[in-house]
């Protein structure tokens, strides 16, 4: 009942505000109900603030080496230790979550855009160029994911940028099989045939009318994926295929550190911990946006 | 179902051959000379030569890879470079440490996360819901080679209950037999090197099964309270029908199938996840025989690895999608 007591707000919306405004609206009153997502999204801006002013923050530079202060414990001057190089963790946790952030964004937005454009022409054109685009995602689904991500960087080398390249193809087909399932099923709606029958362009039909249509679940799906993106990176970085010592990337600073586990444990728990707490953030907020934005996506 | 199967079976072929261009790509895809890259800057022109030969970058694209698709269909996955062995009969040993592995992860993930899914369920919104839905959550969020990590830490290091490296003791060799050390103790009647295997097995395998466990957990919650709300679960209680069983007969058959497809999914990712935690715990697995080749850039090896690793997680899939039909009656094969 409380849906339709919705719906029926949403259509008065409609009138005053226009479709997008009220679409927002709607969003957000379903979203700030859910406590996790609000939870989720909080941890995602707190991490956004830390990499944003990671320079205020972040008491001492990324690479301010000491070696009188070689792997202290968490004190009042190193809130969480010092590294093997007498380094500040704290501060390179801060700045770690720039690249972090980094890698989850940019990977999952550049598969957002390759797997929609591809997604976008195998559903709306159809026949050949469809099986052969399906076909295509079809093999790279056929691979593990971080398998194939690490086919991907022994080619192009260990480096940060080129594991975020890698982590970005393998994530295309995931978008491009959800944007190619939504175009099928937009596509026999009517309003498009009445769009045809009008003479609209494929183009702009693309532009207004589908692309619009499959934008909830890729944003859903986005959200999840930068989730899995970081927890890659921090795979790749850990089997020396990510990013390079001295970068303070989390997974990086986790394998440099695993030797000194025994003697310091918080050198492994910090780094280790930063990483949890943001995939938490990016889970919980994705499942609250799915909630909120496509209730059938649920399950 | 049969001729479900073949079809099913036959739209495998395009799948397959597309994997092997993609791992043929592999070495094509070295920017530069990949007999240089391989070798080191320092090599002579003659060994680049000779490399080039004995992978047979000398000839045309097409023809290279047709050869090498031969050679697969034939059994042979080529030479190491690093230390000139055949691939094919290094594999095996490494590929069934980690399907021993897997396998062991795999028990404990659907044992552990079904249940937890169900009473879960059962227990909607209990404390025992909450932690169980928190702890998944930090599970599926957790990088499994930081929980390798702290594990060893926790149960080698500071407890010292279980040993945290290795298949084995290093004093000790397994007679192999299948190369499945559970098996070939026990075929071999050493009970001493049994438990020895297990205790070796403990910490790998419950880091392995964590994203797994977390996820089933996840599915089986949700499938699970989906049906309990159905009709004839209502009828069943109705009729004074003992919850346990309401529960673990009636509403868990028909729940199973999502289950069912994460757990087939799971199967074949904990291959590709096997990597890190082979990497942590010295498991001499496939993951493992992989990552060595990285670091001597033993393309072969890597190329080899990559193929066997991803044809078994497509074969998981495929035989997942059968097993569908025989839990699920109404499914119709077409």
């Amino acid at each position: 009942m409380s849906q339709s007591v919705q719906n029926g707000a949403a259509k008065d919306l409609v009138k005053e505000k226009g479709p997008l405004a009220s679409a927002l609206t709607d969003f957000w009153r379903a979203f700030r109900k859910n406590k996790p997502a609000i939870v989720g999204a909080g941890i995602v801006l707190f991490f956004i603030v830390l990499a944003v002013f990671a320079r205020f923050i972040a008491p001492q530079g990324i690479n301010d080496q000491n070696i009188n202060i070689r792997l202290e414990p968490p004190s009042a001057q190193h809130w969480l230790g010092t590294d093997d190089f007498g380094r500040d963790i704290f501060s390179r946790i801060v700045f770690g979550a720039q690249l972090s952030l980094r890698v989850g964004f940019l990977a999952v937005i550049g598969s957002i855009i390759f797997g929609t454009l591809l997604g976008v022409i195998a559903g709306y054109f159809g026949k050949f160029i469809d099986t052969v685009i399906s076909r295509f995602f079809d093999i790279l689904l056929a691979f593990p994911s971080i398998l194939l991500s690490i086919a991907i960087v022994s080619v192009l080398g260990p480096s940060l940028n080129n594991a975020l390249v890698a982590i970005a193809i393998v994530n295309v087909p995931v978008f491009g099989r959800l944007v190619r399932s939504r175009v099928l099923t937009v596509k026999e709606e009517e309003y498009i045939v009445a769009a045809r029958s009008i003479g609209m362009g494929n183009t702009r039909i693309i532009f207004n009318h589908i692309l619009p249509n499959s934008f909830a679940p890729v944003i859903v799906q986005g959200t999840l994926n930068i989730a899995t993106a970081i927890l890659d990176a921090a795979g790749l970085g850990f089997l020396g295929m990510g990013a390079q010592p001295p970068q303070p990337e989390w997974g990086t600073m986790l394998s440099a550190s695993r030797q000194y586990i025994t003697n310091a444990p918080w050198t492994v728990l910090f780094p280790g911990l930063a990483i949890v707490l943001v995939v938490v953030g990016f889970n919980l907020m994705g499942d609250g946006l799915r909630d909120a934005l496509d209730p059938r996506m649920k399950n | 179902m049969l001729s479900y199967s073949v079809k099913r079976l036959l739209m495998l072929v395009p799948v397959l051959l597309g994997m092997t261009i993609i791992v043929f790509a592999i070495i094509h895809a070295i920017p530069g000379n990949p007999a240089l890259t391989i070798l080191g800057t320092k090599a002579t022109p003659e060994a680049i030569h000779n490399l080039n030969q004995s992978l047979g970058l000398d000839q045309p694209l097409y023809v290279q890879y047709f050869t090498y698709l031969k050679n697969i269909l034939s059994g042979h996955l080529g030479t190491s470079i690093q230390d000139n062995t055949s691939i094919a009969s290094e594999i095996w040993p490494h590929l069934a440490a980690t399907i021993e592995l897997s396998f062991v992860a795999m028990v404990i993930a659907v044992v552990v996360g079904i249940n937890a899914g169900i009473i879960s369920a059962w227990k909607q919104n209990s404390v025992f819901d909450y932690a169980a839905m928190i702890i998944a959550l930090i599970g599926v969020s957790m990088p499994i080679f930081w929980l390798g990590l702290l594990e060893q830490w926790a149960f080698s290091v500071k407890l010292n209950w279980l040993p945290s490296i290795g298949r084995t003791d290093i004093i000790t060799t397994v007679q192999p037999i299948t190369n499945l050390y559970l098996i070939d103790t026990l075929l071999e009647g050493q009970f001493a090197q049994f438990w020895m295997v297990v205790r070796h097995l403990i910490l790998p395998a419950i880091a392995l099964a964590t994203i797994p466990t977390a996820i089933i957990a996840r599915m089986t919650r949700s499938s699970m309270l989906e049906v309990l709300k159905s009709d004839y679960i209502r009828t069943a209680k109705a009729k004074g029908e003992h919850m346990f069983w309401i529960v673990y007969k009636y509403a868990l058959k028909n729940a199973f199938i999502p289950i069912l497809t994460v757990i087939g999914l799971q199967t074949g990712l904990l291959l590709g996840g096997a990597i890190l935690t082979e990497t942590i715990f010295g498991w001499p697995g496939i993951g493992l025989y992989v990552y060595n080749a990285i670091q001597y850039r033993d393309y072969p090896v890597i190329q080899s690895g990559i193929l066997v690793i991803s044809f078994i997680f497509v074969m998981v899939n495929f035989i997942t999608d059968l097993l569908y039909g025989l839990f699920d009656p109404r499914i119709k094969y077409r």
